[in-house]
């Protein structure tokens, strides 16, 4: 174990936060291990670690959420046992949420004055929403509802809402996840503000290279357990990695040189009106796509990837049906099992609800997008002994680690569940593949498995869609790459001639000359 | 017609619309809470049963009303047990109060079949409540009706202007984000829940002690229903309520006057008038709303805390 | 304190069974506690419930009777709950497809319309007709569903009312026997009209047979069709099963049909086998307790039966507690509603384990 770099002056001060052996189970499950924590004043502490290593059990005992199983927090010195999130707010401890806890049909100011002690009067909200604002940069009108805003505008409520109870700690749950590069440099301005105020920020993230840039000491979980308090300065973006992940990720290796064939996919002038009035339309969406290649789309979310989605699979059919052809076939007015009859298979972003049924069982699972084969159903009955060889052949090829033969959904853990759902879909050999967001919230083996199974169909022959807020995923495994921006799709470029910088520039609609979208 | 019939109408649309307002200006608080609770004619039920029960015991309509609320309140807290607390579902728990509400209510006003009362006295100020047209129908109603009123204006006042009305919205509208930040989503909803209870008994008690002067087994006769199709009909909105139990206060006076009036219709048509307006009613605001839900966002959902 | 729901791993085959029974027995004691409140015996009258009428014979075929109705009702929704779909107005389904197949045996009265091809037809046409007008009846809410998202609940039980005075009206007018001295109801139906026995002299009409044929049916199709599993897929998880190609609103009108028609089966099979004629009300309210029965039998077919069977115990042994017991008639009510209380708390803790914390380690 790495000791901890504690500066002179820290070391002399009492830690604002102190963290003694705190464990917290969830029946047999062990989320956080005998977790030791010191967070002072002053300080951008990061909280490093992989999906499911125990950083969110670890902040929600902090803010008050959930109570540790064993162990002892103590605030200033003396030890507390929060009841809920109130009293930590009491305290001084503020939170801003990676899925924002707003309310989409309440105003500004209504979001904010729900965080607000109960002495709070509500009329003076407004007011102090636009002191907070002005004193940090940044505008927000208290009177507009939500739903209306942006993901980088939902995020400053949530700071607002923490700062106007001036908290000693603030935590900040992945908070660049959401925002283009330019926002979050704005994000990072006021974050280096509220330590030059003498706060404690706890961040926490599993970019490297944002930790490396802003923060002063970094605690590394790994499966529930302190492995290292280290300063990120200091460290390379590799050795942190290796941290996090325990031993060296596999990294993923496109074949040496591709060859493309015909068109596979065409998109042609795709509009698609939005669905419900929180939705975003899609407008003249084009694209084009060869046998043998990836293209990726970026952009944040709520710009339409999944109407985009919807619309490729099928489960929002446009009414052209020209407007999109897989394999030379008009298909845009198909439905998904017209669509995955022509060999086209889609894989959604949400595994529990979407892509699989969570209380069906894995063999239940592969009828879901199987059914339209012959073998998986017969004259309208489903052989369940067929579905069931199925799934172990997915089960074994994708390596996919479960408890009992054939056990529900919703019993793996995400990584083995995407890896399953991935796996039911490139068994296929589909000659086109969509899919959207194909490694969110999956540890990094079962990321890079699914990475290398998308290139190797892809060096099969087939053309493949990846949809991905994550860059840095979409510079390693795409040929070209385009963005969606409020339902526009932007022209693809080759991946190797393109910069981030660019690509962020689109992600935030600005370098289109496109202004008519605002 | 004289402006005494017209009058005369007028208080009979009031008062066929008073349990309306009461029962489902309650179901309002608790649907913007995020609960469904279908169970408001087995409440309604009990409370007219319970109520019409201790009425007749003490002599005191006062008492039977508080009695007819801690029916309601009784029965919606079983159903606030199963739906909040053990997070059954809202739609199969509704329905069960429902059917227990109407057998224990049958089962407790067994003796009191066929028993009359005196109903409710109505309101007379000399002077004011004889004045023509609007005399009876401000100054000259029973407390009920201006209970009822009054629940109006003051659900409104708390779900718009006070702290504890904007957490209940918030817990209605997005539970998750609710409990995120701390707010007792399944205290917030219990206490709805009999709210909702309190107000569904009160409404019974009104047709067993200022409706009628009697109990019968089956006296609801769906009203809690059309209290359930009332708040859709609102838009989750307390004044909208009022508008729409008027107009059904209206077409079952009109269905009894031209019962009377003998118009050539059946009995059985005009009695299935209130029925076909709520289906039309819900059908032209569905056509109003077309391009989206404006109910709270988690209605009907079962809320359980994650770990 | 505070008490935590804790979702359980898998669901056990046991649970699945002890639920239920378990809801059973929780529903007899509270109906003990409501009897002795009233001042009768909870023994006695839990043998004149639950005991007395399973020792005759007669009283054993008046169960499979009063159970014919309710099982089929509560198979047909058995779909529309399976796939998160609430018709909730299998009663008015009911009496209008007892109405409307009752209606051909009054068209039929004294031999009309037999000239030609007999009266072989009679009995098969009363059957499609009454299921197809609980079908079409049904597929009303279904389908303003479908158009315009108005909500299933509301419409199906306002249609229930309607239905009601609907039969009232024609018992009373067009369709009453001029001959019956002014009562509100039809001629009797004839011999060719009604339902065959299945053993001369017993009490079990022909639907007894049929019901038992659509439970068996409907669990072959939930378990094992294409469509089964679209219905459960739909309910479990409707997101997926959009991206599984299947429609919502095909589904929406196709489980409503079948509760429909299935309720108007039933419909027709207690007019014809069991009242032999249509009167002002022809259901106890059948339409709400199969909803009792559906979860009691755990929306599956198989279940529904044995459910069924229970809750036809509990309107015979309430008959009888009526007249041995002084016991209420709304006992029955209650006790239904109780028991469907304790399904739906029972059913929680099968998905669920309840957590109790005491106290805090700080």
């Amino acid at each position: 174990m790495i000791e901890a770099p504690v500066s002179k002056d820290q070391a002399a001060a009492e830690p604002l936060v102190r963290i003694r052996g705190v464990t917290k189970r969830f029946g047999s499950f062990t989320a956080n291990d005998n977790i030791d924590l010191d967070l002072f004043a002053g300080e951008n502490h990061a909280l490093l670690g992989e999906n499911g290593a125990g950083k969110s059990t670890l902040v929600k005992m902090i803010y008050g959420l959930i109570a540790p199983t064993e162990g002892t927090i103590l605030w200033r010195g003396a030890a507390v046992a929060l009841k809920n999130p109130e009293e930590a707010r009491a305290l001084g401890i503020g939170m801003v949420f990676q899925h924002f806890s707003l309310f989409d049909n309440l105003t500004v100011a209504e979001n904010v004055a729900l965080s607000l002690p109960r002495t709070e009067s509500l009329k003076t909200v407004p007011d102090r929403i636009s002191d907070i604002a002005s004193r940090y940069g940044f505008a927000l009108e208290p009177d507009r509802p939500v739903w209306t805003l942006s993901a980088g505008q939902r995020q400053r409520i949530e700071i607002v809402r923490c700062l106007l109870q001036d908290p000693h700690l603030l935590i900040l749950d992945e908070p660049t996840s959401v925002l283009t590069p330019q926002e979050a440099e704005a994000l990072f301005g006021v974050l280096d503000r509220l330590r030059g105020e003498g706060r404690a920020l706890l961040y926490i993230s599993h970019k490297l290279d944002e930790v490396k840039r802003i923060c002063d000491r970094a605690t590394v979980l790994r499966h529930g357990k302190v492995v290292a308090t280290c300063n990120p300065r200091e460290e390379s973006a590799r050795s942190l990695a290796a941290l996090m992940v325990g031993s060296q990720v596999k990294d993923v290796k496109a074949a040496a040189d591709r060859t493309y064939g015909g068109e596979r996919i065409r998109v042609d002038g795709l509009n698609l009106p939005a669905g419900d009035m929180h939705g975003v339309s899609l407008q003249s969406i084009s694209m084009s796509v060869r046998g043998g290649e990836v293209l990726g789309v970026a952009g944040i979310a709520g710009n339409g990837q999944s109407e985009l989605f919807a619309a490729l699979s099928g489960e929002a059919a446009a009414r052209d049906a020209n407007a999109i052809r897989f394999d030379g076939g008009a298909v845009g007015a198909d439905g998904v099992t017209q669509r995955r009859r022509r060999n086209a298979a889609f894989v959604p972003e949400e595994r529990n609800g979407h892509a699989a049924a969570p209380d069906f069982s894995l063999s239940e699972n592969v009828v879901l997008s199987r059914h339209a084969e012959s073998g998986v159903t017969r004259s309208g009955f489903v052989d369940y002994g067929r579905a069931q060889n199925l799934a172990g052949s997915i089960i074994s090829s994708y390596d996919v680690r479960k408890a009992g033969p054939d056990p529900a959904a919703r019993t793996l853990s995400g990584g083995n569940l995407q890896k399953f759902v991935v796996g039911r879909e490139i068994l296929r050999e589909p000659g086109v593949l969509i899919i959207d967001q194909p490694t969110w919230g999956v540890d990094a083996a079962a990321a890079a498995a699914i990475r290398q199974a998308i290139l190797d169909l892809a060096a099969r022959g087939a053309a493949v869609v990846v949809i991905s807020q994550d860059l840095d995923e979409l510079f390693e495994i795409s040929d070209r790459i385009a963005v969606i921006h409020m339902g526009r799709l932007s022209e693809a470029k080759p991946a190797g001639a393109v910069t981030r910088e660019e690509i962020g520039l689109l992600m935030a609609g600005t370098a289109s000359g496109d202004a008519r979208a605002h | 017609m004289n402006v005494q019939i017209i009058e005369l109408v007028l208080v009979t649309i009031v008062t066929a619309a008073t349990p309306l307002i009461i029962a489902s200006v309650g179901e309002l608080v608790v649907e913007r809470a995020g609960v469904l609770n279908l169970g408001v004619e087995g409440m309604m039920i009990a409370g007219a049963a319970i109520g019409f029960a201790v009425a007749f015991l003490t002599g005191s309509t006062f008492l039977g009303a508080l009695a007819a609320i801690a029916a309601g309140m009784f029965m919606s807290l079983l159903f606030g047990i199963l739906a909040v607390g053990l997070a059954a579902n809202q739609v199969a728990s509704g329905l069960a109060l429902t059917i227990l509400g109407l057998g224990s209510a049958g089962l407790a006003g067994a003796s009191f079949v066929g028993q009359k009362r005196e109903s409710a006295a109505s309101l007379y100020i000399p002077g004011l409540s004889d004045l023509p047209l609007v005399g009876k129908l401000v100054f000259g109603e029973d407390m009920f009706v201006y209970t009822a009123l009054a629940l109006v204006i003051a659900v409104s006042w708390f779900l718009n202007r006070t702290r504890a009305g904007l957490a209940l919205r918030a817990v209605g509208e997005n539970h998750g984000s609710a409990h995120a930040l701390g707010l007792p989503v399944r205290r917030t909803r219990m206490l709805a829940v009999l709210f909702g209870g309190a107000c569904a008994g009160l409404a019974g008690g009104y047709l067993s002690l200022a409706y009628t002067p009697f109990w019968s087994p089956g006296m609801t006769a769906g009203r809690g229903w059309i209290a359930l199709a009332l708040v859709v009909f609102s838009s989750w909105k307390p004044w909208r309520l009022l508008a729409g139990a008027l107009l059904f206060g209206g077409a079952t006076v009109l269905q009894l006057h031209a019962q009377a009036a003998s118009i050539g219709l059946p009995g059985q048509v005009l009695s299935a008038l209130p029925y076909l307006a709520t289906i039309l009613a819900l059908v032209v605001l569905s056509l109003r709303n077309r391009r989206g839900s404006i109910a709270p966002g988690s209605l009907g959902t079962p809320f359980i805390p994650d770990r | 304190m505070r008490i935590d729901l804790e979702p359980r791993a898998g669901r056990s085959r046991i649970a699945e069974w002890v639920a239920p029974v378990g809801a059973l027995i929780a529903a007899m004691l509270i109906g003990g506690l409501l009897v002795a409140a009233l001042g009768k015996s909870p023994v006695q009258a839990f043998f004149v419930y639950f005991v007395d009428p399973l020792t005759e014979a007669w009283s054993l075929q008046e169960l499979a009777v009063k159970a014919t109705p309710l099982v089929m009702i509560a198979v047909g929704l058995s779909f529309c709950f399976r796939a998160n779909l609430w018709n909730i107005g299998a009663e008015g389904q009911f009496i209008i497809g007892g109405a409307m197949g009752g209606w051909i045996a009054l068209l039929t009265h004294d031999g009309v319309g037999q000239s030609v091809l007999g009266s072989w037809w009679i009995v098969p046409a009363m059957l499609a007709f009454g299921a197809f007008c609980g079908l079409l009846y049904a597929l009303i809410p279904a389908l303003l569903r479908v158009w315009l998202g108005v909500s299933e609940i509301l419409t199906s039980l306002m249609l229930v009312y309607i239905a009601q005075l609907f039969l009232d009206y024609m018992v009373r007018g067009p369709w009453r026997d001029p001959k019956g001295f002014n009562f509100p109801v039809t001629v009797n139906f004839d011999p060719v009209a009604t339902l065959p026995m299945l053993a001369p002299g017993g009490r079990l009409h022909a639907g007894v047979a049929l019901a038992l044929i659509v439970a068996l049916a409907a669990a072959l199709v939930m378990a094992r069709s294409l469509f089964g599993y679209e219905v459960r897929l739909v309910g479990s998880a409707p997101r997926a099963a959009r991206f599984a190609g299947f429609s919502e609103s095909k589904l929406t009108l196709a489980v409503f049909a079948i509760s429909g028609a299935l309720a108007g089966l039933a419909g027709i099979c207690e007019v014809a086998g069991q009242i032999g004629q249509l009167q002002p009300s022809i259901s106890p309210g059948y339409g709400f307790t199969a909803i009792i029965v559906a979860f009691l039998g755990r929306l599956s077919p198989i279940g529904i039966l044995v459910a069924g069977l229970v809750l036809a115990l509990t309107y015979i042994g309430g008959e009888s507690a009526q007249v041995t017991m002084k016991l209420p008639f709304y006992l029955t009510g209650a006790f239904q509603g109780l028991l469907l209380m304790c399904v739906l708390a029972a059913d929680v803790f099968t998905r669920y384990r309840l957590v109790i914390q005491t106290g805090r380690r700080a």
